[in-house]
């Protein structure tokens, strides 16, 4: 690969899309794979007991699932394609590594996804019901696919294994496949991704529920019970699904420590090493630049990052400077042409992975607290009303959905300035033949049309919420339905 | 034979499915203002009825590939993801290269997609206009641009020695390509066609016969024109066999077509596509993309491929799934196999109009 001159300003710009592009899609890509578990589990329980309860929860939730899907679907589509765009010598560096993963989602789990959804959608009364429910079964088994091959791919880039350095050929070369799918770094991300994502499941059904358990309760109408159940079902997977992202989270944290000690760093953004024995705290908040020239903590908890990063309350921390040090020694300062920010510290930006870390842990706790409260007001037959309740309700889905964007947001912008850690950093792999003209034409198109389709999927999902789950009509066997009346279901 | 060269027919494979496939979803959307335009289908309608008469029609084609447009749109991720493993270097190169005409695909399938899928979630009928307009347009647009630049990838387009693209716009918008993204459509509509009248009963099926052989007539003429200036430019004995195979696969689809054999008709039109893209393929190989500034800087199979061992592994991978993923897109189609006619179509929702 040649050597060549890319101004930062191309690469900040493709940065910045690749940003807005990929958060945008990760808005709905955790509601699918949680969503779909659930729908799932609904339909699965009125093939068992035939209560129409369940019936109108699967097929409520499954109008909503599909609202969401459409959109996650087609950003996913610009996903792959924008490796190419607008970071074409990454591509060229890890094609050999990272296309594999790729490729065999599109194979493995993409088909399964969009036909089995195709299946599920248009099935009522045409495929039998015991078969009709696995659909959605297969349907949530692709995102999970689609998941791990995707994270074994991002987990290469923070931690490569697996492969080797061709001097020949100038790029990195795959020697072990299964390596790269058992990296240990996505042996729990891949947990901590999928269980964040039956976290937002869980808090989309507890939050659209608690609203319509509200509103019918309020109303006196028949349907405060049906929607009682699901935002309990809601808040008890959120729980569970909430607890299971902290224990991964903590497991993941050692991991990252030992492998990019530098994020670990930067997420609480200690400067001087704390040497073992001592214990580093957690800052909860802080108030200043974070520049390390002054220590402004509010609130600290002794010796939790030392918990956090090791796993004892006294265990020796890293610090920023001390790591810049090693990282100058080991990568170099400059002469390498895949690390071509030759100014570069090797420090990411400490504010954005201070707060985004702190804000991922935040609103998930948040979230998990929302949960307990709706459980608790809820035991008992009890069917609470309180006016607060209808603000949980719009906060309940939100808060795990930004906490997954903080979390990515974190982990990205941790691993900065590298693009695949310890191998090539960021600026190094931007196309260098795409103008600036091209990469702000297609972020100026991507934002706009993607701010108005938020607008248009929001206020879709938000009708059919208050439309609220249909009347139960008894289900036809395709056996006993007559071939020439209307479809049971018609785009 | 070299797992390059395996993967080179592969990826042919892939894009062969999806014009197949995706070809026929892209020619409804294409037709829906036409097949389901006022003019024909309500004809003899009162202005009353009209409204629902048209909307009943849409209602009819969009149906009878709602089920499967989902699957048919990944096998082009497919082939994106397979080009990215096999040829990092083809992938990066074209990526790169024609940046502004897949920013516009993208765009385009983006808008269709949602077409799809909200269109029918609201009943306004500004709601439902704008979308059909989505549908539309984000069908016709990729069909075109996905023949422009297959064809630019066919022609050749300026390379340097560093594999990096670097021409414009407007180089790929040559006389050849635009001839590409013409017949690509034209194929795209008539293949679109034959499928609903597949998938249709009643006057629908008759007025979408009857459009496949309207469609039908300039698709070969632009098929033709396309092959030979292609073949004249590059081909040899075994893509002069493929181009003669596309010809009379597609006499025998229009054929049949006036024979109201739907079924041969559309195995014509699949043929076709598949053998117009085998066409390409074999104009095109050992290259993946030929240099136009100099030969020499051409990416072929061997420079811009992956290293063996991921050719293999990929391989494996390959050789196991893709069966498993024919088989069960095979059995979707055999599930909706049914003929759908305006008497399918719920009442539920009528049209609103809003002030």
């Amino acid at each position: 690969m040649a050597l060549r001159e890319t101004t930062v300003d191309a690469t900040d710009l493709a940065r910045w899309q690749f940003a807005i592009t990929t958060v945008y899609h990760f808005l709905f890509v955790p509601i699918t794979i949680g969503l779909s578990a659930v729908v799932a589990w609904f339909h699965m329980k009125w093939v068992r007991t035939h209560d129409p309860e369940w019936m109108r929860l699967a097929k409520f939730f499954g109008k909503l699932f599909t609202i969401n899907f459409a959109l996650g679907l087609v950003t996913g589509i610009v996903q792959e394609f924008q490796f190419g765009m607008n970071w074409s010598d990454y591509s060229r560096f890890v094609g050999d590594i990272f296309g594999a993963p790729l490729a065999v989602e599109a194979l493995l789990a993409f088909f399964l996804e969009s036909t089995f959804l195709g299946l599920w959608i248009f099935g009522w009364g045409r495929i039998p019901e015991k078969l009709h429910a696995a659909t959605m079964w297969i349907v949530h088994i692709g995102t999970l696919l689609s998941a791990y091959f995707i994270l074994s791919a991002n987990s290469f880039m923070q931690h490569p294994v697996g492969y080797t350095y061709n001097p020949a050929t100038g790029r990195a070369e795959l020697t072990d496949f299964f390596a790269v799918l058992t990296n240990k770094v996505q042996l729990v991300t891949f947990p901590h991704v999928a269980l964040a994502a039956y976290m937002v499941g869980g808090a989309v059904i507890m939050g659209v529920s608690l609203h319509l358990m509200r509103r019918e309760a309020l109303k006196k109408a028949p349907d405060a019970p049906l929607y009682r159940k699901a935002a309990r079902i809601g808040a008890v997977v959120t729980l569970v699904a909430g607890l299971g992202v902290a224990i991964t989270g903590d497991v993941q944290g050692k991991i990252m420590t030992e492998v990019q000690p530098m994020k670990m760093a930067a997420a609480e953004a200690i400067y001087d090493s704390v040497p073992a024995g001592e214990g580093a705290p957690f800052s909860v908040l802080t108030i200043g630049s974070l520049d390390g020239q002054h220590t402004n903590a509010l609130i600290e908890v002794p010796g939790l990052l030392s918990f956090l990063a090791t796993g004892s309350f006294d265990g020796a921390v890293k610090g920023i400077n001390d790591l810049r040090t090693q990282y100058l020694s080991t990568y170099g300062a400059s002469g390498n042409a895949l690390v071509q920010d030759a100014a570069t510290s090797y420090v990411p930006n400490i504010p954005t992975t201070y707060w985004t870390f702190r804000l991922m842990i935040g609103v998930g706790i948040a979230a998990a607290a929302i949960a307990v409260a709706v459980l608790w007001l809820t035991r008992k037959d009890r069917t609470p009303t309180h006016r607060w309740l209808y603000w949980a309700a719009i906060a309940a889905p939100i808060l795990p959905v930004i906490g997954n964007s903080f979390g990515w947001i974190f982990t990205e912008v941790g691993r900065q300035p590298w693009l695949v850690f310890g191998l090539m950093t960021t600026g190094a792999g931007v196309s260098p033949g795409v103008s600036m003209g091209e990469v702000i034409t297609s972020m100026v198109v991507f934002t706009l049309l993607y701010g108005a389709l938020a607008v248009v999927e929001i206020k879709l999902f938000l009708t059919y919420v208050r439309r609220g789950a249909e009347p139960y009509e008894p289900p036809q066997e395709p056996s006993d339905r007559d071939e020439d009346a209307p479809l049971v279901f018609a785009y | 034979m070299e797992l390059s060269t395996v993967w080179f027919i592969i990826i042919g494979v892939l894009w062969t499915g999806y014009f197949v496939l995706e070809g026929f979803d892209f020619g409804v959307g294409v037709l829906m203002p036409v097949l389901g335009g006022r003019k024909r289908a309500a004809a003899d309608a009162a202005p009353a009825a009209a409204d629902v008469e048209v909307e009943k029609r849409r209602r009819v084609m969009l149906n009878t590939i709602g089920p499967v447009w989902d699957g048919n749109e990944v096998w082009v991720l497919t082939a994106g993801g397979a080009t990215f493993a096999a040829f990092p270097h083809w992938y990066a190169t074209m990526f790169s290269g024609f940046y502004l005409p897949l920013l516009l695909i993208l765009v385009a399938l983006i808008l269709r997609n949602l077409g799809f899928e909200y269109r029918h979630k609201r009943p306004e009928e500004t709601w439902k206009r704008r979308w059909d307009l989505a549908i539309f347009w984000g069908s016709l647009v990729p069909a075109f641009l996905w023949g422009v630049a297959l064809t630019n990838v066919v022609v050749g387009v300026p390379i340097n020695a560093a594999k990096e693209y670097t021409g414009n716009l407007f180089t790929l918008l040559n006389p050849t390509s635009l001839l590409g993204g013409l017949t690509f459509v034209a194929l795209f509509v008539t293949h679109g066609a034959i499928f609903l009248a597949l998938k249709t009963d009643g006057q629908i099926r008759m007025d979408a016969r009857r459009i496949a052989t309207r469609a039908g007539v300039p698709a070969a003429g632009l098929a033709v024109l396309l092959l030979l200036v292609l073949g004249l430019q590059g081909g040899g004995l075994a893509s002069w066999v493929t181009t003669i195979l596309a010809a009379g696969a597609f006499v025998a689809a229009l054929w049949f077509n006036l024979k109201d054999r739907e079924g041969p008709a559309f195995i014509g039109t699949a043929v076709t596509i598949a053998m117009a893209v085998a066409t390409y393929f074999l104009i095109l190989f050992p290259n993946v993309m030929p240099s136009s500034t100099n030969p020499a800087w051409s990416l072929t199979t061997a420079n811009a491929s992956s290293s063996h061992y991921t050719l293999t592994v990929m391989t494996i991978v390959a050789v196991i799934f893709t069966p498993l993923v024919l088989l069960y897109q095979g059995w979707t189609y055999w599930v909706f196999r049914k003929r759908l006619t305006t008497q399918h179509i719920p009442d539920d929702v009528v049209l609103e109009h809003v002030p």
